[in-house]
């Protein structure tokens, strides 16, 4: 039986600043709840091959798992919480401006 | 501290530029990523795991006031006004971004101060004691052959792609406070009658298979100790496991050929390359020599440091905890504690770095260390300027009396910022800490260092730690394991595992069992936690740290 495809995301490292940023039906965003959420593999497959190629833009891209809270992604692995988030010691990562 | 010469200044200039053009052709996209990063790698920027970070050396750990206000300001130019200081006695910046960083590098080298080689398979920055050139017993400063080793070693041809990371450390007393035997080659100076050699310790090293070094040379000359070096980390180049990047460090390529067979190669490879060092290497240390000359130290009135010990209680408390003995009786070694409590182990801002520069400046010769315990280090100060001192850093949040108690804690970055940590180190040695300054606990436990590593690599040394913590990902959620009797002095010794891991709501109450039993445990207050523990060994502090199995336990002998 093959796995079941849970839902995920596209995300990666902005070239420029070193931010986390995730894929949007649009282009990129700094905030997860405004990413693409990718219920079908086929179409995750596409999305990480057209974010990949945008090389000029970033870097590390890859897909990572989300649960969904009503149409708002939410981390499932406490590492992609605080790439969500930023680091925990101090309020001067995303938390900044979430 | 070492002057720079021209050519220094034209091989810093001349690196720089080239990773400026680098850095330029990757945005405009010339090069692609998988191009681009190791050449980075090579500057010392990597991407972890919220943004780039730069990664700067402190040679032997040793600054001025000019290189600590060079740093400040880098930190509030092109950061985010803080930076952080490793175990390796390097300078983090966590937040730089990548068009920034050429800038960043030309205004290090304005001060002497680089990134090259702190990445990559290469030799790494060459630590060394944070006291040295002051400590009352030491039998030789450091740091001359310490800068004879970064010179040999900085862009050498034949190590710029060894088989996995090679770490120096070097120690010129009989304590050992720059982990030597952790190291991939420790150096000990020592004296055969009034000749000054080097004991030669290789295999040493923490991370996935922590190893103590073993004793290659008990002593070397000299004139001997480029080419013995260049002779072990050739043979190393030749015999290290490029093909698993977990057995490729030098203490496996040790542990197995065995320490025999890797003598005997090394005599062998020496002999061969011997006669290419001509005695230029001694003509260079000789005038590395020169350049750390002691200061000329002063004579002055000891009263107000022996009216504010006997008048301030807090003072008092600092100077019990935070000096150390000077090898001129008029002076103190002043460890300054980058461990206030609740704040981030190694962490300094820009106007404490300022800070720091400026009593250095005025009351330290011009003189700072950088410690592998993330601490900064005044090695100079003239006992009736320690009032001073530590009036001006209490203000600024520097005057933490825990230099090697219990809050004294080197902790990695963790999955605060690394990218491959699998749990979070910082928030750990935060709540201990606290929970323990809550306590009012800390001085009456004495010495204990806690050591903590968000993943296996060791980063935070927790194998050394008497209390070693391990930070792990098990099944999604945070887990951390305990080791206990761990020691990263001359007496090295890995800790033991005490058993499961403990989630991070555990972690806390778990580390304040161990304590509290420890203080029952003690014959005396003078008998610290790692001589309570090697008396009665991992049994009892096992029984604290998991009360419901020694319950259990108790009850079937009972029964």
């Amino acid at each position: 039986m093959p796995k079941p495809f849970t839902p995920k995301v596209v995300t990666a490292n902005a070239l420029l600043e070193g931010d986390v940023i995730y894929q949007t039906a649009a282009g990129w965003s700094r905030d997860l709840k405004d990413a693409e959420i990718l219920t079908d593999e086929a179409h995750a497959d596409l999305r990480m091959i057209e974010a990949s190629a945008q090389v000029d833009l970033v870097v590390g891209v890859y897909l990572a798992d989300v649960s969904l809270d009503g149409d708002t992604p939410r981390p499932t692995h406490f590492r992609e919480d605080f790439r969500a988030t930023g680091p925990s010691n101090y309020v001067h990562g995303k938390q900044e401006h979430i | 501290m070492y002057s720079y010469t021209e050519f220094d200044h034209a091989f810093l200039a001349e690196r720089n530029a080239q990773f400026r053009g680098q850095v330029e052709r990757r945005i405009d996209g010339s090069l692609t990523e998988d191009e681009f990063k190791p050449l980075r790698l090579m500057n010392g920027l990597y991407l972890q795991l919220h943004a780039y970070m730069l990664r700067v050396a402190i040679p032997y750990g040793t600054l001025n006031s000019r290189q600590m206000e060079k740093l400040a300001e880098i930190s509030e130019r092109w950061d985010k006004g803080y930076g952080h200081f490793t175990t390796r006695q390097n300078i983090q910046y966590n937040w730089p971004q990548l068009r920034d960083v050429p800038d960043m590098l030309d205004a290090l080298a304005e001060v002497n101060l680089h990134a090259i080689q702190t990445s990559g398979n290469t030799i790494r920055n060459v630590t060394a004691d944070h006291f040295a050139g002051a400590a009352a017993d030491e039998v030789a400063d450091p740091r001359p052959v310490a800068e004879l080793i970064r010179q040999w070693s900085t862009d050498h041809p034949e190590f710029q792609f060894l088989p996995r990371k090679f770490k120096v450390a070097v120690t010129g007393d009989t304590a050992d406070r720059a982990v030597i035997k952790a190291h991939d080659i420790g150096l000990r100076i020592v004296k055969r009658g009034e000749e000054i050699g080097y004991e030669v310790i290789v295999g040493g090293g923490l991370g996935r298979t922590p190893m103590i070094g073993k004793v290659l040379y008990e002593f070397v000359s000299q004139e001997d100790l480029l080419p013995t070096l260049e002779a072990i980390v050739s043979v190393y180049n030749l015999l290290g496991r490029r093909d698993n990047k977990y057995k490729a460090r030098i203490k496996i390529t040790v542990h197995e050929n065995g320490i025999e067979d890797i003598r005997q190669r090394v005599n062998e490879r020496y002999a061969l390359i011997r006669p290419q060092f001509t005695g230029v290497d001694q003509q260079m240390l000789a005038r590395i020599e020169a350049d750390f000359g002691a200061p000329e130290f002063k004579s002055a009135d000891q009263t107000p440091y022996l009216n504010a010990y006997d008048q301030d209680p807090l003072f008092r408390s600092w100077a019990d905890t935070n000096l150390t003995a000077h090898r001129n009786p008029e002076y103190a070694i002043v460890s300054i504690s980058l461990k206030a409590h609740g704040k981030t182990p190694g962490d300094a801002t820009g106007r404490q770095m300022r800070l720091m520069a400026a009593l250095a400046k005025r009351y330290g010769h011009d003189e700072l260390r950088i410690s592998h315990e993330q601490n900064v280090i005044l090695p100079h100060v003239h006992r009736g300027d320690l009032p001073s001192v530590y009036y001006a850093l209490k203000a600024e949040g520097l005057g933490t009396a825990n230099i090697g108690l219990i809050s004294d804690i080197i902790a990695c970055p963790g999955m605060d910022y690394c990218a491959l940590a699998t749990a979070r180190s910082i928030p750990i040695a935060q709540e201990i800490a606290t929970r323990f300054d809550e306590l009012k606990l800390e001085h009456d436990v004495g010495p204990l260092k806690i050591k903590i590593s968000g993943c296996i690599n060791a980063c935070g040394h927790h194998h050394v730690g008497h209390i070693g913590i391990l930070g792990l990902d098990r099944a999604g959620v945070e887990n951390y394991q305990i080791t206990l009797g761990g020691d990263g002095t001359e007496d090295a010794t890995i800790g033991e595992r005490a058993g499961p891991g403990f989630s991070a709501d555990e972690i806390i109450p778990a580390v304040e069992r161990v304590v509290l039993a420890y203080l029952d445990l003690r014959n005396d207050p003078a008998e610290t936690f790692l001589q309570t523990y090697r008396r009665l060994g991992l049994a009892p502090f096992k029984a604290a740290l998991y009360p419901q199995v020694a319950g259990k336990e108790s009850r079937a002998n009972a029964a």
